[in-house]
């Protein structure tokens, strides 16, 4: 047993359900107990669809167990054919389904139905959400791509390929589309079949017309990409374009694959990420701390970006997606540092501290983290809240990706100068909360008047912490902080405060300093100098 | 304890229905989400799968950051393979759950499908570990599993557990209200009994060590309909119950004040001045949303039993007309007051088949349709209003003061979608 509060993933059906979701006339009937639905809502309130997922559940009860739940399951998938008329559908269990090992498969073969049922293996109590959205992508494309046939001749045509990988629910899948469509189309490239995201069980049967795949999300499109490539001979591409150097890599990947020449779309001068990055405003953002969690696609996209084309340095790498956990690892030794794999949160919460970077690019869990910890932060992957799925165009890959990657990237950072900035003039005349703003006029606020004419209270200094002489205590007691060193501490910005507040301790604690004075902040300061 | 007893249809006023199939439901272990934030030094430890897990995560959306006072301990495979003792896992993790949270001194064991289906007897680790904690911590269990309970009732099943582990009390002149209401509310009740001269105490109470006492004669009034079990359990210790409306709008609370002012003698001169200010107020909230809901035609999918009494008020105060009113389980003693309020032929269906409720909610195109979330933006897209049915969980809405509010939750859908232009 795990004890667990935060799950970065959700089981293995909520994948099946992303990728049965992204598509059209498919459906999924899932053996499951009354209450399961909850997951609906996540595709109708976090991504805001219009429709509810093509989800049949058999919502079994208690008084149920004791009768036939088989028989249920069957009257589910005959109901849900006579009613929805899907090309094609899958059927499987839950978590608890799976305990009380009714067979979809077999029984849904007992219907006999005029349409292909593909069964679903999703093993509840080892699996997660991404394997599942991977496994049911890679059984939905093995039971409908058919077999090889032979390809029309390369002469006299475009090139085409398909698109593998976005699904529902995923971290900005739709933009991200639009962006490679723009990069394929100008390399003259056609696009074949975009799955799941707005295919048909149709439009799998012609995954093979394709001359190679591009495989955009690898947790989720890498098996069913592998297994086109061993039974129809399509090579393809994993290679991530997110940031400008991967979308670089990419396009003279695709290009090399299609035999297409590259230079007018790598001369595409729409990415304003390199000259933002070198105009003299981002200078201060060399070798700023930066920690990037979350799932393997996103970290290490990310992660590239960061260290190489904004000048960050990366202090944590991780990822929650175990199945390319090799992967992050290699990625975070060239940074040498160690990769954090690891679900739960309140590990990574741990390393966080540990590293105490100055930024947090994680996901929704990181958000919550950094935001206690007082550290500025942006959401780079899944699981993200609706605030992730924004009506504008906010693309992570492509050339306009980088631009949004810069935006999003640098903006908290510039939010936490400007907080910084404000908190170190609070005590200034024209600063301090009861000043009107400088544009409104003449006339202060009665407020601000008494708040002006009220006297200064005096700065806030740390109670005065009566030392316990305990024996042998010294070594992990913290001295305290003489008032005015703690109100030099005060005048650090505060999204370096707690690293300087740590390492100062640390300092005292090791020399077993009986208080915290000016010289001891500075003498730690040029002791841990970055 | 869904099961559907027979029906006569000719009971009553109304056209009460049973239906099986699909159910688009929350499961009893939602019932964490507000229960943890009202007793405030109890752990609810879900035991169950990741799916478990998952759903109390999406239900509790930002809360779960606000260091909450639940989690799931996972089952995993090693677990069901038997190469892990349950209940030595289960021990390990309460230990070390019990060690970061010293301040714990309630926990619950909640069940889940995953538990009840491979029978993890909860109730005997609840036993053993209580032993070993005792006396710092109270170790409790009850099922919030799926396929035993529907939404509100995983707080009926949490209730019931903590009845009888209630004090025993001999004195039979308190009230006891049962049923978790916004600390605001239960204020404010608490301040309208003791006018009328009556001590009332709440069921449950906002820690563990001050739950009421219960016994032979005590009085009980049930602030929620989704209580079945909770009241059975009191009526075993020999507590009686108060029947009455449940105390939404000015006329539900009144009817529901009312019932106890009388069970305990209360004078009615008193009752009316104690009432009087309150009423005028909840009235006067009242109007300011009647016109906008008034002739307007609602649709109730079944969701939290809730829906029953809220179909009462909007067709009583607010002049709704009613095309059907779903509910997930019909406790035909416990609203028989809220039946007989009912308009003559109202449809009521218990139970549900989700594709044939959508069938029937299409064809009447009614003006405001209450349901979950995951109904509610795909019902908005076919150009139907509608209002989610867990706000109504969440929002404080019993009593006087809150019935303004009650009325403002359903105008305000209509009031937007006639406000927008685009």
């Amino acid at each position: 047993m795990q004890l667990t509060v935060w799950t970065y993933e959700g089981p293995p059906h909520i994948g099946a359900m992303r990728v049965a979701t992204a598509m059209q006339g498919l459906h999924y009937v899932l053996h499951a107990p009354q209450g399961d639905t909850y997951a609906d809502l996540l595709f109708t309130m976090i991504e805001r669809r219009a429709k509810r997922p093509p989800v049949t559940y058999t919502t079994f009860q208690a008084q149920d167990l004791g009768r036939d739940t088989a028989a249920i399951f069957k009257e589910a998938v005959a109901a849900a054919y006579a009613r929805f008329r899907p090309q094609a559908m899958i059927v499987g269990a839950s978590c608890t389904a799976e305990l009380i090992q009714d067979d979809p498969g077999g029984l849904a073969r007992a219907l006999d139905l005029p349409i292909p049922v593909i069964p679903l293996e999703l093993p509840a109590y080892q699996k997660k959400e991404n394997w599942g959205a991977s496994e049911t992508f890679y059984r939905l494309v093995r039971a409908l791509a058919g077999s090889p046939a032979e390809r029309r001749p390369r002469t006299g045509r475009r090139p085409c390929c398909n698109l593998l990988g976005p699904t529902a629910l995923g971290f900005r899948n739709r933009d991200d589309l639009i962006e490679v469509r723009r990069i394929l189309d100008a390399l003259g490239i056609a696009v074949n079949v975009v799955a799941p995201l707005g295919a048909s069980p149709g439009d799998l049967a012609r995954l093979g017309e394709a001359d190679f795949n591009v495989v955009l999300y690898p947790e989720v499109a890498r098996s069913a990409a592998q297994y086109l490539e061993k039974t129809f001979g399509q090579p393809f591409v994993d290679t991530v374009p997110i940031g400008v150097g991967a979308t670089r890599r990419f396009v003279e990947a695709v290009a090399a694959l299609a035999g297409a020449d590259p230079a007018p779309v790598l001369a595409d001068a729409s990415s304003r990420l390199p000259w933002y990055s070198r105009s003299v405003d981002s200078t201060y953002l060399t070798g700023k701390r930066v920690f990037v969690f979350g799932d393997a696609t996103h970290a290490l996209a990310i992660a590239r970006v960061a260290a190489h084309e904004l000048g960050f340095r990366l202090v944590g790498l991780g990822s929650y997606s175990r199945e390319f956990a090799r992967e992050v690892r290699a990625e975070a030794v060239l940074h040498g540092i160690e990769a954090t794999i690891t679900d739960d949160y309140l590990d990574v919460e741990a390393a966080i501290q540990a590293a105490m970077p100055e930024l947090v690019l994680g996901t929704q869990m990181e958000r919550h983290v950094a935001k206690r910890l007082g550290i500025p932060c942006a959401v780079i992957s899944a699981p993200i809240h609706v605030q992730d799925f924004p009506a504008r165009h906010s693309p992570q890959m492509g050339f306009e990706g980088a631009n949004v990657l810069f935006d999003t990237l640098v903006h908290p950072l510039m939010m936490g100068l400007e907080e910084h900035l404000l908190g170190m003039f609070r005590e200034d005349p024209e600063f301090h909360d009861g000043a009107a703003p400088s544009h409104l006029g003449r006339t202060p606020s009665r407020i601000a008047d008494a708040a002006e004419r009220a006297p200064m209270n005096p700065p806030l200094a740390s109670a005065p912490v009566p030392s316990l002489p305990i024996p042998d205590a010294d070594a992990i007691r913290t001295a305290p902080w003489a008032p005015d060193a703690e109100k030099e501490l005060k005048k650090i910005p505060f999204f370096v405060r707690g690293k300087a507040r740590a390492n100062t301790e640390r300092f005292a604690r090791e020399r077993h300093l009986p208080l915290i004075t000016l010289e001891t902040l500075y003498d730690a300061k040029a002791h841990f100098g970055r | 304890m869904n099961a559907h007893a027979p029906i006569a249809a000719t009971e009553c006023g109304v056209a009460v229905r049973a239906e099986r199939g699909q159910r688009a439901v929350f499961c009893g272990l939602t019932g964490i989400v507000w229960l943890h934030r009202k007793i405030q030094d109890a752990f609810f430890l879900v035991v169950g799968s990741r799916t478990c897990a998952h759903l109390i995560q999406s239900a509790a959306g930002v809360m779960i950051f606000a260091e909450p006072r639940f989690a799931t301990a996972i089952i995993d495979e090693r677990d069901l393979a038997g190469l892990a003792d349950m209940n030595e896992e289960l021990d390990r993790v309460v230990t070390r759950l019990i060690e970061r949270r010293p301040d714990i001194r309630l926990l619950f064991l909640v069940g889940s499908c995953p538990s009840e289906v491979i029978k993890l007897d909860l109730s005997r680790a609840a036993l053993r570990l209580s032993q070993r904690l005792a006396p710092a911590v109270r170790v409790l269990n009850y099922s919030g599993s799926g396929i035993e309970t529907t939404f509100t009732q995983g707080e009926d099943a949490c209730l019931a557990a903590l009845v009888p582990a209630l004090p025993e009390t001999a004195a039979t002149r308190d009230l006891l209200v049962v049923g978790a209401l916004a600390d605001v509310v239960e204020d404010q009740f608490t301040r309208l009994f003791s006018d009328l001269g009556i001590a009332a105490r709440f069921l449950p109470a906002r820690r563990a060590d001050q739950m009421p006492a219960v016994g032979r004669g005590t009085r009980f009034l049930l602030a929620q309909p989704f209580l079945a079990d909770t009241a059975r359990a009191l009526e075993e210790r020999g507590a009686h119950r108060i029947a009455a409306p449940f105390p939404l709008g000015a006329e539900g609370t009144t009817a529901w004040l009312h019932a106890a002012a009388e069970a305990f003698g209360v004078d009615g001169r008193r009752f009316e001045t104690v009432t009087a200010p309150g009423l005028r107020r909840a009235r006067q909230a009242l109007a300011a949303h009647a016109e906008k809901l008034a002739g307007k035609r609602v649709f109730f999918f079944p969701d939290s039993q809730l829906e029953v009494p809220l179909a009462r008020f909007l067709a009583r105060e607010m002049g709704v007309e009613l095309i059907e009113i779903g509910t997930p389980y019909l406790h035909r003693a416990h609203l028989a007051a809220e039946i007989d309020w009912l308009p003559g032929g109202t449809p009521v269906v218990e139970g549900q088949s989700l594709d044939d409720g959508l069938d029937r909610c299409r064809a009447a195109r009614p003006d405001l349709t209450v349901c979950g979330l995951g109904l509610a933006n795909p019902l908005e897209a076919e150009g139907l209003t509608t209002k989610w049915s867990i706000e109504l969980l969440f929002t404080p809405i019993q009593g006087y003061e809150q019935a303004g509010d009650l009325a403002e939750l359903f105008a305000r859908p209509l009031v937007r979608r006639a406000r927008l232009e685009v």
